[in-house]
């Protein structure tokens, strides 16, 4: 399939919901001075030809590792940056370019919610100013206090808690009123960057479980961020893989668990700690990927996993760059050797189907 | 049957009733209460708990780095026989990092920005050993390699800053291994990691234990990592120990209801919950603990003695150390029952 029906596919609504965010082709690059002395100038390729849908309702996750254009990716989409080229439609329209005043009205629409509850709320300021600057912003609200003592209510906390401040609160209950702010102008669309990956393991459910009552109520749609495999796949309907700027992998939540297709993909899976109690230890193979993700500076040729890639194979992968194409209906993934079935073996993942003996660095090697 | 007897042969660390109150403004924090624990040679010791739990400060108490003029630590910490507690500054800096060595959560502050890495560990060398730079430097290299730093003796030339989070890890552990410790204590070691990397250290502190026949001391909130790694572990919570076995004493059969809501709260990446199942509530504040279990605010069996009285950690019939009023037939009911369907993997 070429690029071109690849993106028109991607675009198109699957189970007859309307697609509330459509990105297309994605890129965003920023300069940096190299070195102290501002010698030389590079280009950070933080996100590269990124094309995906968010559809009314859902939630998609978007997943990798750090450095891997995910923040960036949520930052276009609300356009807290703007794109270095493709374009961004919010409900059909192209705010690609949108102009600030354009923006404002829009903002109302989409909101975001931090990873760090204590960097991202002003000390400075109470619980009520916090959650009721939303309204004095937009001049919607005629009876501020009384909206923001409902909110409070709604996620969890004591109205009485209007008049504390920040340093007051633990972090799970700051995270509440993170998600208090960000609900207030009743947004179509929320994007959650890392939302629990600074909390404790025991309140990391709570605010999930929050996260997930609100948009059953208000019929949100979540661009859900995270670097961590297991919460993804509690809250996403659909998840993005990322890597180093680029989706290699895009499916329904399920089948992407069930059967990953990326050689990345398969490597994060298996690279996760499992504590259940029928695994027991080290029963597992753990697929090991070496090295450390390149620089998004001077990122690898063609495919840009292949220097790490356990399928690598030369003359191919380093030359010619996959694109996502589909294994099954709502299942993309860019791939020359995608892998045929799951659980695998490193070992297993070191001969790719389709691949000759020839061109094979690992047989010889 | 877990063998706590203490004074095995194999048995490093001994720490006994432990308590460290620290005296602030606001009061007495009560951060660690009574802990006792053995960690031997060629064990993994796994700590886990949440923020606030006492994981950290236990393993500051072991090294001495708890500033003595406002901390109160009772107790015992046997090394080898001998009590660190009693020793004098001079004489723990010639235990730390030769016989007790630590590696930090974050490899990105503990190197000096300006020093090379290789130089760094050196100095290292240096402090415990009279060699010659040269031969200092040497074993920095070799030590570099062991951790898997590829070029080793040309990437000891380079500052922190070119390298990457998971190779700064690796020259921490490096710097840690410099004079053949007995016990390595870990203290989140992989938190500020790439999953990806995160598998690589693990692996990497497990061949460490072996090539280098230590004890490990494994802090971490992730039970994932737990599991895989210890050999033994050591539930926290409000500063004490709720329930202590080994790993398969834990993992296929814990006791205790905080580590149940553990288990039960942490996402999977095995199957889809339904639920999610959270610990209600935060944990308390240790200025004010609160009284009979700490966890009993929280904890969704509670019944009538556990807000007055203090379970004591004790043994159950036939298997580990816990401290919950919960009775043991009814334990391994709800574990059975409850627990067991709910975070299982699928078949």
């Amino acid at each position: 399939m070429s690029a071109t029906v690849q993106a028109q596919y991607a675009t198109q609504t699957l189970d007859g919901r309307d697609n509330l965010v459509e990105v297309e082709r994605l890129t965003k690059h920023f300069a940096v001075k190299q070195g102290v002395f501002a010698a030389g100038k590079g280009i950070v390729h933080a996100v590269e030809d990124v094309t995906l849908t968010v559809r009314k309702g859902e939630t998609l996750g978007i997943v990798g590792e750090s450095g891997c254009g995910k923040s960036t990716t949520a930052r276009l989409i609300v356009r807290l940056l703007e794109p270095t080229a493709g374009a961004v439609r919010f409900e059909g329209r192209d705010i690609t370019h949108a102009p600030q005043r354009q923006l404002r009205p829009l903002r109302r629409q989409m909101q975001m919610i931090f990873q760090d509850p204590y960097s991202s709320l002003n000390p400075r300021k109470s619980v009520g100013q916090i959650i009721g600057e939303p309204f004095s912003i937009h001049r919607t609200e005629k009876d501020v206090k009384r909206r923001v003592q409902e909110l409070l209510a709604r996620v969890g906390l004591s109205p009485e808690h209007y008049n504390r401040y920040p340093h007051e609160f633990s972090g799970g209950q700051r995270q509440r009123i993170g998600v208090a702010r960000a609900i207030a102008l009743q947004p179509r669309l929320i994007v959650c960057d890392e939302p629990v990956s600074a909390l404790d393991v025991s309140v990391q459910a709570q605010i999930l479980n929050l996260l997930k009552d609100l948009q059953k109520d208000f019929d949100l749609t979540y661009v859900f961020i995270s670097h961590d495999l297991s919460v993804i796949r509690q809250v996403s309907d659909r998840i993005a893989v990322m890597y180093l700027g680029r989706v290699v992998e895009l499916s329904e939540s399920e089948a992407l668990y069930e059967h990953p297709r990326h050689p990345y993909t398969a490597a994060l899976l298996s690279a996760v700690p499992r504590h259940s109690p029928t695994t027991g230890t080290a029963q597992r193979k753990r697929i090991v990927l070496g090295g450390d993700v390149p620089s998004p500076v001077n990122p690898p040729e063609a495919c840009v996993f292949h220097p790490r890639c356990p399928r690598f194979q030369r003359g191919h992968c380093d030359v010619e760059t996959p694109i996502l194409r589909s294994f099954e209906p709502g299942h993309e993934a860019a791939c020359h050797y995608p892998v045929e079935r799951w659980p695998m073996t490193e070992e297993e993942l070191r001969r790719p189907l389709g691949a000759t003996a020839g061109d094979s660095n690992e047989t010889n090697g | 049957m877990t063998d706590f007897g203490a004074g095995a042969s194999s048995t490093l660390l001994d720490v006994r009733n432990l308590s460290v109150r620290f005296r602030t403004r606001d009061g007495i924090v009560q951060a660690v209460s009574d802990l006792s624990f053995t960690v031997r040679r060629g064990e993994t010791l796994g700590v886990v708990g949440e923020s606030g739990s006492g994981k950290s400060v236990t393993s500051l108490a072991i090294m001495g780095l708890l500033n003595r003029e406002r901390t109160d630590i009772t107790g015992e910490i046997l090394f080898e026989g001998n009590d660190l507690l009693k020793l004098k500054p001079d004489e723990m800096r010639r235990v730390r990092g030769r016989d007790v060595s630590m590696i930090f959560q974050d490899p990105f502050a503990c190197l000096h920005p300006m020093y090379r890495v290789g130089d760094q560990i050196a100095e290292a060398v240096l402090a415990h050993q009279k060699v010659s730079k040269k031969v200092a430097m040497s074993r920095a290299v070799e030590l570099l390699g062991a951790v898997g730093i590829p070029n080793a003796a040309i990437r000891a030339r380079d500052y922190p800053h070119q390298f990457s989070g998971g190779m700064r890890q690796r020259a921490m552990i490096a710097m840690a291994l410099v004079h053949n410790p007995d016990v390595l204590i870990a203290d989140e070691p992989t938190t500020a990691l790439d999953v990806t990397v995160q598998a690589q250290i693990v692996e990497l502190i497990d061949r460490v234990k072996r090539d280098f026949d230590v004890g490990v001391i494994l802090i971490t909130h992730d039970l994932g990592v737990v599991s895989e790694t210890a050999t033994h572990v050591m539930v926290m919570y409000a500063g004490r120990a709720m329930e202590y076995g080994s790993n398969a004493e834990i993992f296929a059969g814990a006791q205790h209801p905080y580590t149940w809501g553990l288990l039960e709260s942490m996402p999977t990446v095995e199957k889809k919950l339904d639920v999610l199942m959270p610990i209600e509530g935060s944990p308390p504040s240790l200025l004010h603990p609160p009284p009979g279990c700490p966890f009993h605010p929280r904890c969704k069996y509670r019944f009538e003695p556990c807000d007055k009285l203090r379970p004591p950690l004790a043994e159950i019939p036939g298997g580990h150390l816990d401290a919950c009023h919960l009775p043991p037939e009814r334990k391994r009911e709800v574990w059975a029952n409850r627990i067991v369907p709910e975070i299982a993997a699928p078949a």
